[in-house]
């Protein structure tokens, strides 16, 4: 009988958490589906409850991409343990169009960027530019297949507000660092 | 025969009040005031169909009517701030100061967006709108001629205190209306316009972010008046909105 409390309260506890409204400035307002490296689509909400690094990029960029995923792997291991395994890391393509779910997965393998803590995602143009606009992160294709973009880092609380950015790429920002290291240090 | 009645109001209601016109448009090379390489090439424009006239206020209250969580008390703060259709009278009305078929403005991109969405299209990207409002009535490019460049920072000059005009000025070559000289209107990339060339030609790590000034070509002193409007667009949020600016509808063929 106890043992069955403890389900039900389990199974209506976390259901009451999943209906708390979102905070005003929660990005998973946003509806929009997302298409990760193993082929998984989720909604962009089924992230809530992660603090996450966040960056968009493409992978067939050769030069500042790299160093977007370079910096995303300083920043987890500037982190220290255990609260680095609470980190997770999103990386959301702009080029739908050339980034397949297994092009993800291979850029993922080459880079040794391990599930779960890192997700390489695609989605459809238009969700990729609302996600993009949300994010603050701009890009416009070049006749050559390349894209011009800004490159940056973002932070995502557990209810999915951007707690901080930065556009120091190839170094730690150790401001940033600092907002990553409190926020999943918050009750 | 009650059910055929039935069925038909159905079919009737479904369909939008007034289907928007939309004319198709060529597209082909376009020598941009932002070269698509950054340097010198042109943009390669694929066919596409233009709304012939922007979204009037009529037009974006019956959405807001159909899509409530576009509606001003309703719309989050992340996709839209706090000017959003301010100057209607009500949450849902438009009240005696705004006329049914001026242009809507004050809406956010994100908004524009769901709209377009809404008659199955999307927003037009930059080169399909700059590529469009090159055309007079009787070219489909009349950039170099000064009458036309006149025209737009005319425009430009009339106070933003003024009433906006009413949509349904004369039709250019390709049959849209009002490109210039009503609203400033969104597009698709608006916040990409000014991002430069994948940061290669740069060193330190703090100029990865971008560099404007790279990506204009100020060689044409006809592109003048059309980079103040990507210098304004550029200046945005998606969520921003603003007493000018509205927006018109675009489709892939």
């Amino acid at each position: 009988m106890k043992r069955l409390l403890v389900l039900l309260c389990l199974v209506l506890c976390s259901a009451a958490q999943a209906t708390t409204p979102l905070p005003r400035d929660s990005i998973y307002q946003l509806d929009v589906k997302l298409t990760d490296q193993a082929g998984k689509t989720w909604p962009l909400a089924s992230r809530r409850g992660h603090v996450q690094l966040v960056s968009m990029f493409y992978s067939s960029c050769t030069m500042v991409c790299p160093m977007i995923v370079d910096t995303l792997k300083l920043t987890q291991k500037a982190v220290d343990e255990p609260d680095r395994d609470r980190v997770d890391l999103l990386l959301i393509s702009f080029d739908p169009a050339r980034d397949s779910v297994a092009v993800l997965n291979q850029y993922a393998e080459r880079r040794k960027l391990e599930a779960p803590r890192w997700t390489l995602a695609r989605a459809e143009p238009a969700p990729t530019r609302q996600l993009a606009a949300l994010l603050g992160v701009q890009y416009r294709p070049l006749p050559d297949g390349d894209f011009n973009h800004s490159s940056e880092l973002l932070l995502l609380d557990e209810e999915g507000r951007i707690v901080a950015r930065t556009t120091v790429i190839g170094r730690l920002d150790p401001e940033f660092v600092q907002v990553v290291k409190k926020t999943l240090s918050a009750p | 025969m009650k059910q055929l009645a039935v069925i038909l109001s159905g079919l009737l209601l479904a369909l939008p009040a007034a289907a928007a016109d939309y004319v198709a448009l060529p597209g082909g090379s376009f020598s941009s005031v932002l070269p698509a390489d950054g340097k010198v090439a042109p943009a390669r424009i694929a066919p596409f169909r233009l709304r012939i006239e922007p979204v009037t206020n009529a037009e974006f209250l019956a959405f807001t009517q159909k899509r409530p969580e576009w509606q001003r008390d309703r719309v989050p703060a992340l996709f839209a701030d706090a000017g959003y259709l301010s100057q209607w009278a009500g949450n849902d009305a438009l009240g005696a100061a705004i006329s049914p078929s001026q242009p809507v403005t004050r809406v956010s991109w994100f908004a524009a967006e769901a709209y377009c969405e809404s008659e199955q299209a999307r927003l037009p990207t930059w080169y399909e709108w700059e590529y469009a409002a090159a055309a007079d009535g009787q070219r489909a490019d009349a950039r170099k001629d000064p009458a036309w460049r006149e025209r737009v920072l005319v425009w430009y000059s009339r106070p933003s205190n003024a009433p906006l005009p009413e949509i349904g000025g004369p039709a250019d070559v390709h049959g849209v209306r009002d490109l210039n000289g009503v609203v400033w209107e969104w597009v698709d990339d608006f916040n990409a316009l000014l991002v430069g060339s994948d940061s290669r030609d740069q060193d330190g790590a703090d100029k990865f972010k971008f560099c404007g000034a790279g990506a204009l070509n100020m060689q044409e002193k006809e592109n003048y008046a059309t980079l103040m409007r990507v210098a304004m667009l550029s200046s945005l949020k998606a969520s921003n909105t603003t007493t000018n600016l509205g927006f018109r509808c675009a489709k892939s063929d």
